[in-house]
């Protein structure tokens, strides 16, 4: 049935009202990235001359890559770039993989004691990181590691300088387990049942079942682990002490000197966040349907 | 599933067995520790800084073919992330031979066991600026090729057209005059005639309005005791202080906001800006013969300057033959040409006599030599092991003072937290 003139006017009203604030707050979260890629292209001056009118968003003046290329000779980008993707990527898969496993095994197995080791691991969430940054640090320049040398695989101590000292501390994550423990216990256990009349053993119902059942649970999960891997900072910083080891973000570090190179330092972020926005447009639809799904945004 | 079980147990034994078998890495021969230079590790908080990183890649190149038994091989990392990586290799047994360190923190690290004594020839230390030197416990820990001041930067032109009197290193400003000034200045038309860098952060409070607070008369700390901050931090000294300085911005003189350097100034939206010499050459560029570089104002007593920069120091780890190779590097290092260059560089002011006269800027008729008459007014942060908590609260309470905060009430609660710290640590050793 079609809509009279009346009622077409008052749609368009009420899209009107409802594009107006969806405007002003694209316009809110979307000004400090317009400032960070148009600033990257202008002189140091330039900025701090622009930064308090609207120029500070339009790509006028004395526009040019030089910040870019200010970039590169102050920082090994691409290496710090290779190393952040390496981690991050490590992290999120592996992450799923054993943190979904953990809460398969919390929420459909039956076996004592489940209960309270989830309790155990839900109450780590209230120790911040960074009270526990330093004993860590002694902890994994002690732990036993495997190295080649002289043609011959053999043991030595200390964890250091090595890429695993970035990565494994962070597979396994409460929170990613409480999540999947959560998830997981919404889908009905008689799908499990039914697999196991057919044969099914527990890691098939995992994998064949569950897993393909949850996928706005891994979405959301890769979300929240994605960002503080890409981000981290900290933690590197106090256990790699090798330039060609450092990822993006202690390489951020570079750009406040006494005098503090702001086009760069504008350049490195923009270039840092990229990826980021990538990942984000690439994978959208995901994650827009499991935050609309879950209830958790990053 | 029992059969898996009992294949992993295999493997696991048999790897087990084979890497004992194998031993631990770097027990099985030594040939290259013995055959070859000894090592020497040099860790740097200079990543990111191409001109710094430039000097000591020369000096250590220069040092490594100079001699066949030692070779420095170095680790840089950004500024603003080095003392956490310190500590953290400290925690972890993991620091370096040699690395560099800011001056005031020297005392603290000496306390906490990271470093030792320098052990190189005074005839070096002793030809040093004094603020170059970092001393605990009567034993020089430290030692550095530069150091930096700060000054009041002004354009002449707008002086005379105001009637403002130039002041000199023998006849600054008293406080009355640079009150004045600022008024005037004001009238003039500037909206907030002084830049004093209070929209930074960090050891820069400190470093830069703890001077201010010593010209006062009041102080860190009691330095008779290195015991207590009382009669020190909230005396009337430095309560005057207070006072003064908050009035700089309730009067509209000097803005808490802005933007880090002296970018105000050289666009002269500022009268007069309170910054460091490592700015002058960009003041140089922008205002050119207009530039006047003046000494900061006499409050009471005398005009003062923080003291006290990165320098080097060796790590408590070092020892053998790697602690004679870090010592044989730092005298090595300490050539006036060395010293030279980096100030050339770095824009700081050459620690050594020799130095300063083999520099472009800084040499007689230097266009920044008139920085080299301004170290007289140095004055260091307090040499004690209580300075990075000093440092800390200092900020804290000067910026809660910035705002608006009472006075005395502040500075008698920075008091308290500062002396809880020095007893909590059973007065560091005083």
């Amino acid at each position: 049935m079609a809509s009279n003139p009346s009622q077409k006017a008052a749609k368009r009203r009420r899209a009107l009202l409802l594009y107006i604030p969806m405007t002003i707050f694209a316009a809110i979260f979307i000004f400090p990235l317009i400032f960070m890629f148009v600033s990257s292209l202008k002189p140091d001056a330039q900025i701090l001359a622009d930064v308090d009118n609207v120029r500070a968003l339009l790509p006028v003046g004395d526009l040019s890559l030089d910040n870019y290329a200010g970039v590169f000779d102050r920082v090994p980008f691409w290496r710090f770039l290779f190393n952040s993707v390496l981690v991050t990527v490590l992290i999120v898969g592996l992450g799923l993989l054993v943190n979904s496993l953990a809460g398969f095994a919390l929420s459909r197995m039956e076996w004592k004691g489940r209960k309270v080791l989830l309790t155990l691991i839900i109450a780590t969430l209230i120790v911040p990181f960074e009270t526990i940054a330093v004993p860590m640090v002694y902890w994994v320049s002690k732990l036993p590691t495997l190295v080649f040398e002289d043609g011959l695989l053999k043991y030595d101590f200390g964890w250091l300088n090595t890429y695993e000292v970035m990565i494994v501390p962070f597979i396994a994550n409460a929170f990613s387990i409480f999540l999947f423990t959560q998830y997981f216990s919404t889908i009905p256990t008689s799908i499990d049942e039914a697999a196991r009349i057919d044969g099914a053993g527990w890691f098939s119902i995992y994998w064949r079942v569950v897993v393909p059942l949850a996928g706005p649970a891994f979405a959301t999960v890769a979300i929240l682990t994605f960002l503080p891997a890409w981000n981290a900072y900290l933690w590197p910083l106090m256990v790699v002490q090798q330039e060609s080891m450092r990822p993006v973000m202690v390489g951020m570090q570079y750009f406040f000197q006494l005098n503090t190179a702001w086009g760069e330092v504008m350049a490195y972020t923009s270039l840092i966040t990229l990826p980021v926005l990538l990942v984000f447009l690439v994978f959208q639809r995901a994650f827009v349907s499991s935050i609309a799904s879950s209830g958790v945004k990053g | 599933m029992k059969r898996t079980g009992q294949a992993l147990a295999a493997m696991a034994v048999v790897t087990a067995l084979a890497l004992s078998a194998c031993g631990r890495a770097g027990e099985s021969d030594g040939t290259t520790a013995a055959d070859g230079p000894t090592e020497v590790t040099l860790w740097t908080h200079s990543a990111g800084n191409p001109a710094e990183l430039e000097v000591y890649t020369q000096i250590m190149e220069d040092f490594n073919a100079s001699q066949d038994d030692y070779e420095v091989v170095s680790e840089s990392f950004p500024q603003g992330a080095y003392n956490d990586a310190i500590v953290a290799a400290a925690t972890s047994g993991d620091l370096p031979c040699l690395l560099d360190m800011d001056g005031p923190i020297v005392p603290n690290w000496a306390w906490a066991g990271y470093i030792q004594p320098l052990g190189i020839s005074s005839d070096i230390t002793d030809e040093l600026l004094p603020t170059a030197v970092g001393i605990w416990d009567d034993e020089v820990y430290s030692a550095g090729y530069w150091d930096a001041a700060l000054a009041m930067f002004a354009r002449q032109s707008v002086l005379e057209a105001n009637d403002i009197r130039i002041p000199t290193v023998d006849d600054p400003w008293t406080k009355d005059e640079f009150d004045s000034a600022l008024r005037t200045l004001k009238a003039a038309g500037y909206d907030t005639p002084l830049d004093i860098g209070a929209e930074d952060s960090g050891e820069w409070w400190p470093y830069a309005y703890s001077p201010l607070l010593q010209s006062f008369g009041g102080d860190l700390i009691d330095r008779s005791t290195y015991l207590t901050a009382d009669g020190a931090l909230n005396g009337p000294e430095a309560v005057a202080w207070g006072e003064w300085f908050q009035g700089l911005f309730t009067e509209g003189l000097a803005s808490n906001t802005g933007t880090i350097g002296n970018e105000e100034f050289n666009r002269d939206e500022v009268a007069l800006s309170y910054t460091g010499v490592w700015n002058a050459l960009g003041s140089l560029d922008a205002v050119g013969d207009d530039l006047v570089i003046l000494p900061p104002p006499d409050l009471g007593q005398g005009p003062k300057i923080g003291g006290g920069s990165w320098q080097w120091g060796i790590s408590s780890s070092c020892s053998g033959a790697a602690l004679d190779g870090a010592r044989a590097y730092l005298e090595f290092s300490f050539d006036p040409e060395y010293v030279a260059a980096f100030a050339d560089k770095q824009i700081v002011i050459p620690a050594t006599e020799e130095g300063t006269a083999l520099s472009e800027y800084f040499s007689e008729g230097g266009v920044l030599q008139p920085f080299t008459e301004l170290t007289q007014f140095a004055v260091l942060r307090p040499e004690t092991p209580a300075y990075a908590v000093i440092s800390t609260t200092f900020e804290t309470a000067a910026m809660d003072i910035m705002n608006g905060a009472d006075v005395q009430e502040t500075l008698d609660q920075a008091v308290k937290d500062i002396d809880a710290d020095i007893a909590n640590n059973d007065g560091y050793g005083f």
